[in-house]
């Protein structure tokens, strides 16, 4: 890997999180004319029950501190600083509590199911894949595909649904809400780790369920076209194995596209972890943009939704940069081909 | 009327030979008719709260029981599936117009254009859309109405079919037919509506599928969320609400389960027709299957 090509990637990765940031500072504002100040001031003044007088000069105060009252550039250069430090503000809802800290309380709930996640889903799918199309693979495996391709068609938090009912509801053997029990205390014990494990087996099993059809239909795809390339043929007159055959020949070779469209899945994947977390109340980055979405709490709204891009934006990076280490060919020099 | 019979055979016969673009268009169809015979059947009004008793479970009078604002569940999801068809069909065809536009101008006519539109569709297809979308409709004012929701999930439905286009005419552009009309006097936009556009057909449907597909997605992860038109009962509305009021934990599966399963059907659906369209525009596919 050169510095030109690590120049090239950091680069993209720059333009994906200041178009995000730029995103969600402009679309509202074209949307609506709407002053988030203003609202959440006429509630709280509602919900005191007194219709307060000085509303006004309250809402031009506030506007001043928080530089409403400027011009559109210069809010959006001051947005784009306070984005850089990762600087949310203060949570609305949940004043004096500040966003940043809510936000990483959640991520690693988040981080950690839907990591593990995408990734059993994508192994176990590409390597079932991989099998499917190989001639030598048992019969029945040809029987659950079918399945699995109707369960990938269907969004993830409709499965957690089904799971939730007759797995907690029904039958009782998986807790049927957040992260970990409640009477137990947090620590880093082997009780407390286990009890974290049987919460999170649901949820995670809604999202591989639904993943694994995917990836197997795409990787199987591929290595039909790749079991009959010539260096295979060359390979069985070698008189190799079969198994260092798949294994060496044709899952590694097939298995580079692959990874560039798990890089590229990776969004669509947590708009569906998100929901997820929602169904099963996980204490992650999902559940806490619900509450932020129903607390109308502006900034937390901002600061979840940009570090959830920032998450996948880091994620994309890091595969991309896994990409030459898994492919002895590219060297990413300039002039090579 | 004898050539009409006989295309209708052909149909039959092709979809015999395409057992998914069958079923899903199958599906699809069941969908529609099952919101426009309920409509018909049931009245409308029966999905607004207060319709009926609070929280029954399916009987004879409710025959999919009533949630805890005494909607008529079975009425919810008749209307329901109505407008997230009317969403996901008029997002989709929205976003599929923006792509054709955008993909044909950037394939077309290269350049500048072409390296700043493929650069903005691949930026914001690396973004998470879900999460992008909940802070346009969070800062909305008021009610959020169907055409709003519509317009806020199309305006991110445009860069698969903007890319899938572009990628298509690129292949086409210099083929000889295309140089042939070109030389023949045909300006631009002839030679894209009248040669390039026909041969794009097949794709044009699976972008169409595809865009739709994913503005279901969008608006019904957006209404699970609580961010869709709270007081129109669209299938996800019915899933935020059954989640908000702990419909699982008291023990109402007729809640969430009746529009589970119509937004998997619609789903599958979906899912077939694409899998079907991939067949007829890549013949390649066809030996394996």
């Amino acid at each position: 890997m050169t510095l030109d090509y690590l120049l090239k990637r950091l680069g993209f990765f720059v333009l994906v999180v200041w178009a995000a940031a730029t995103l969600i500072f402009l679309l509202p504002r074209l949307a609506s004319e709407r002053n988030p100040i203003l609202e959440r001031m006429g509630r709280t003044a509602a919900a005191a029950g007194v219709i307060s007088e000085g509303l006004d000069e309250m809402v031009k105060e506030w506007e001043a501190k928080f530089g409403l009252d400027q011009p559109l550039w210069r809010q959006y250069l001051y947005y784009l600083r306070d984005m850089l430090h990762l600087d949310f503000g203060y949570s609305l809802a949940y004043y004096p509590a500040k966003v940043l800290d809510q936000v990483t309380r959640a991520l690693p709930w988040t981080i950690g199911l839907f990591g593990m996640a995408t990734l059993i889903s994508f192994v176990l799918g590409s390597f079932g894949g991989a099998l499917l199309a190989w001639p030598k693979a048992p019969r029945f495996l040809q029987y659950f595909l079918p399945l699995f391709l109707t369960l990938s068609a269907v969004p993830y938090y409709l499965l957690g649904l089904v799971l939730l009912f007759l797995f907690a509801f029904t039958t009782r053997i998986f807790p049927l809400s957040g992260g970990y029990s409640v009477a137990v205390v947090p620590s880093l014990s082997f009780p407390f780790i286990l009890d974290i494990l049987r919460h999170s087996v649901l949820p995670g099993l809604a999202m591989v369920l639904a993943g694994v059809g995917f990836w197997a239909l795409q990787m199987r795809g591929m290595m039909v076209l790749g079991l009959e390339e010539d260096y295979i043929t060359f390979a069985e007159a070698k008189g190799l194995g079969g198994k260092r055959i798949f294994f060496r020949y044709a899952l590694r070779n097939v298995l580079l596209p692959q990874v560039t469209s798990f890089a590229l899945s990776l969004g669509m994947a947590i708009s569906g972890a998100i929901l997820v977390e929602v169904v099963f109340g996980y204490p992650g980055l999902g559940t806490l943009l619900l509450k932020a979405v129903s607390g109308f709490d502006y900034n937390l709204i901002n600061g979840v939704v940009f570090i959830i891009i920032i998450i996948i934006a880091v994620a994309t990076l890091l595969v991309d940069l896994l990409y030459p280490w898994l492919d002895p060919r590219i060297t990413y020099r300039r002039g090579m081909r | 009327m004898n050539a009409l019979r006989k295309r209708l055979w052909g149909a039959v016969a092709y979809g015999r030979r395409n057992p998914k673009l069958l079923s899903g268009v199958g599906l699809i169809l069941a969908l529609v008719l099952f919101w426009s015979i309920g409509s018909l059947l049931v009245s409308p009004t029966r999905a607004e709260p207060l319709a009926g008793l609070p929280s029954q479970s399916p009987s004879w009078q409710y025959l999919l029981g009533t949630d805890s604002h005494g909607r008529d569940l079975l009425a919810v999801i008749m209307v329901g599936t109505g407008f997230t068809l009317r969403i996901g069909l008029s997002a989709g065809a929205i976003g599929l117009g923006i792509g054709m536009i955008l993909g044909f101008l950037s394939g077309y006519y290269g350049g500048l254009l072409d390296t700043v539109i493929k650069g903005a569709a691949d930026v914001l297809l690396t973004l998470p859309l879900l999460a992008v979308l909940v802070v346009v409709v969070a800062m909305m004012p008021g009610v959020i109405s169907l055409n709003v929701m519509i317009l806020v999930v199309a305006s991110l439905s445009w860069m698969l079919p903007t890319r899938a286009i572009r990628a298509q005419v690129l292949t086409m552009r210099e083929r000889a037919y295309i140089q042939v009309a070109r030389l023949s006097g045909m300006n631009n936009l002839e030679v894209i509506v009248k040669e390039l556009m026909p041969n794009l057909l097949p794709y044009l449907a699976a972008c169409f599928v595809g865009a739709t597909a994913g503005a279901v997605l969008a608006s019904i992860g957006l209404e699970a969320l609580g961010l869709g038109p709270q007081h129109l009962p669209t299938l996800g509305m019915t899933i935020y609400w059954a989640i908000s009021y702990a419909a699982m934990l008291r023990g109402m599966w007729w809640w969430w389960a009746p529009p589970a399963v119509i937004i998997a059907l619609l789903f599958v659906g979906l899912f077939l027709l694409t899998a079907g369209l991939d067949e007829i525009a890549n013949p390649r596919l066809r030996r394996g299957m």
